[in-house]
């Protein structure tokens, strides 16, 4: 897709340098690259997410210097050093852990991007399994950093999390008590993933190369599902989509700033403002927003093993979704019918991630008492849970299949430029046809 | 009787080819050769990495300082009847609960009841000291410390996934597996317990 390198060296230095080291050549290729004319700002998702890793790392790194990895000490280290000692500790710490938020936010409407317009569909299938790769990668760090300031919902999270391993046969206690390095959630705990948190945004910036490798590779997706045929189809990367992703950047931030200095603690719960008591666990324990539709499925389950290897096919399935589609038509804008099941299972998503925040046996229907069916009444949180949870699996496990086979799709354009030609937005034709002439 | 002959010959044949390869480079190749030494290769590294990989991994297992934690005394003469204390234990929560009469009476009465993890109070508590139940406080489900006198069964709740145990600790109702674990203790005298 790429093409041949159109790089020229300018000088002297610069042709020495490309015969031993074509970095110059590398990123001139990179910023050249031929990018789809028609992405929408769903498409600059990629790019806000890439400046959220970089915020993490930056960030991330200056709290280490602050921060102490012990039982003993990492309460205090954060909630008394870093927030009211450290010179501007209070602001980095509110980017790095609303940072977290806002990184979540991005990739999930990332994926839902990629899954509307069928981003993940051959030849793009290793692009899709390395961005699944990446946003595991991206939980486990998250739940690692989530333990480090060692407040009574840390404590917990990381009890409740690190025992769903436990739920395995045989292999379940030893795995438990190599990753508490104890009898319990300690000090060796924290110690090991304060060093594991350290590690990861590395091996997710690694995995982040590949992945836009494998983008390289095939190129871009594009609204309309079809691919780029010629050279008018396209556009150079820079200045045409460094500028688009920047200003999109440049919207997320204000977002981004407006949690940081109006609302620091919004994400925030209000036992973690309690240092680690191994001895109490809090009233009402929940993980961070973004995990909460898969707290919804574990809870929703009422075997301890079923319940985590639910949790994990929540996940799973996500992988194996290039698979589990089979229809000819790429972008969701021409399959009606496959738009309508896919706004309903966001909506099942959102309903899991509100079931996950609420207490197992709260109504849904206040003061209304119903039958009890496995263990809960049927008008209670759990039972919500499993309705939407069941959607979530059907709708990967059989709907999408099925429409595969069984879909009337609307008519494809030819080319990815006809809809931008025949859009009203585009009556001075020549001025939208090919922007990339006018010097 | 020919065939065996000729066998035989090769198999000399072959043996003399891997001795004259010894002094020269350029003899042909023998295949069998080859494959022992690149078995051998393949085993030694795959030796190596597992050696190299204990060490790494069984790093991360509790270290002899934190596995020192190991038993515990205490005085149950503290514990009110109907009170219940959480004590720690090798870092774990641990109930002390001293029941009443009822809570007893209860327990028993749901020995034969229908239960995920079947024990009758008995096998829960040591004989002649059937007041004093002493569990680890971690939920079987995910390890939270359930909270007393709430659920259905007079036992207590876990705040996090809603398992409801009874006042024999033993699970009734919730994703949780099993009952509360007991944790090995001795009487020492009727108000000394030694846990671990």
């Amino acid at each position: 897709m790429s093409g041949p390198s159109k790089y020229e060296p300018k000088s002297a230095i610069e042709r020495w340098l490309d015969t031993r080291l074509p970095i110059i050549r590398f990123s001139a290729d990179l910023m050249d690259f031929p990018t789809p004319r028609n992405l929408n700002y769903w498409y600059t998702f990629g790019g806000i997410l890439a400046f959220c890793l970089a915020v993490q790392i930056v960030t991330g790194i200056v709290l280490a210097m602050h921060y102490d990895p012990s039982g003993a000490g990492a309460f205090n280290s954060v909630a008394q050093h870093i927030m009211r000692d450290v010179n501007y500790g209070w602001l980095i710490r509110g980017l790095h852990a609303n940072g977290a938020s806002m990184f979540f936010l991005a990739v999930y409407l990332h994926i839902l991007r990629g899954i509307y317009y069928g981003s993940y569909k051959a030849p793009r299938e290793v692009l899709w399994l390395l961005g699944c790769v990446i946003y595991l990668l991206m939980m486990m760090t998250a739940f690692m950093g989530y333990v480090l300031p060692w407040g009574q919902m840390s404590f917990w999270g990381a009890k409740v999390i690190t025992n769903l391993l436990g739920a395995f046969p045989i292999v379940g206690g030893p795995i438990t008590t190599l990753l508490w390095g104890g009898y319990s959630v300690d000090s060796p705990t924290l110690n090991r993933f304060f060093s594991l948190h350290y590690l990861l945004p590395f091996v997710i910036a690694a995995v982040v190369a590949l992945h836009i490798w494998a983008l390289h590779v095939p190129g871009n997706s594009n609204p309309t599902g079809v691919e780029v045929k010629s050279k008018s189809d396209t556009l150079s990367f820079h200045p045409y989509y460094t500028v688009k992703d920047g200003f999109a950047i440049s919207v997320f931030l204000i977002l981004f700033a407006v949690f940081v200095f109006y609302l620091p603690d919004a994400f925030v719960k209000a036992d973690n403002n309690i240092a680690a008591n191994p001895l109490v666990t809090p009233a009402h324990i929940v993980p961070e927003w973004y995990l909460l539709p898969f707290y919804a499925i574990l809870r929703a389950i009422p075997d301890k093993l079923t319940g985590v290897i639910a949790l994990a096919g929540a996940i799973a399935v996500l992988f194996a979704l290039p698979w589990l589609d089979h229809s000819k038509v790429r972008s969701m804008r021409y399959r009606p019918t496959a738009r309508i099941y896919f706004f309903i299972w966001i909506f099942a998503c959102l309903i899991l991630g509100w079931c996950g925040g609420q207490e197992p046996n709260d109504a849904i229907i206040k003061g209304v008492a119903g039958p009890t069916l496995v263990d809960y009444d049927i008008n209670s949180v759990t039972w919500l849970s499993r309705i939407a949870a069941i959607y979530y699996f059907v709708y990967f496990g059989a709907i999408t299949p099925l429409l595969g086979l069984f879909e009337k799709t609307l008519p494809v354009p030819d080319s990815l430029y006809t809809p931008v030609l025949s859009h009203p937005a585009a009556t001075p034709a020549g001025a939208v046809a090919a922007p990339e002439t006018k010097g | 009787m020919v065939r065996a002959v000729s066998i035989r010959a090769k198999v000399s044949l072959t043996v003399a080819d891997s001795l004259t390869q010894d002094a020269s480079d350029h003899g042909p190749a023998d295949p069998g050769r080859r494959d022992f030494i690149n078995i051998l290769a393949v085993a030694a590294t795959v030796g190596g990495v597992a050696a190299v990989a204990w060490p790494l991994i069984d790093q991360m297992n509790p270290a002899a300082d934190t596995l020192a934690l190991a038993s515990i005394e205490y005085d149950l003469s503290k514990v009110a009847l109907g009170q219940e204390v959480t004590i720690a234990w090798r870092k774990q929560p641990v109930f002390i609960r001293h029941r009443t009469p009822k809570e007893i009476a209860e327990a028993v009465a749901d020995d034969h009841a229908p239960m995920k993890d079947p024990a009758t109070d008995a096998s829960r508590t040591k004989p002649g000291h059937e007041q004093w139940l002493i569990v680890l406080a971690s939920c079987t489900h995910l390890g939270c410390v359930p909270t007393f006198a709430q659920g259905e069964y007079g036992g207590w709740l876990c705040p996090c996934h809603g398992s409801v145990y009874d006042t024999a600790a033993r699970i009734r109702k919730g994703p949780a597996p099993k009952n509360l674990y007991l944790p090995d203790y001795a009487f020492l005298s009727d108000t000394k317990v030694k846990i671990g």
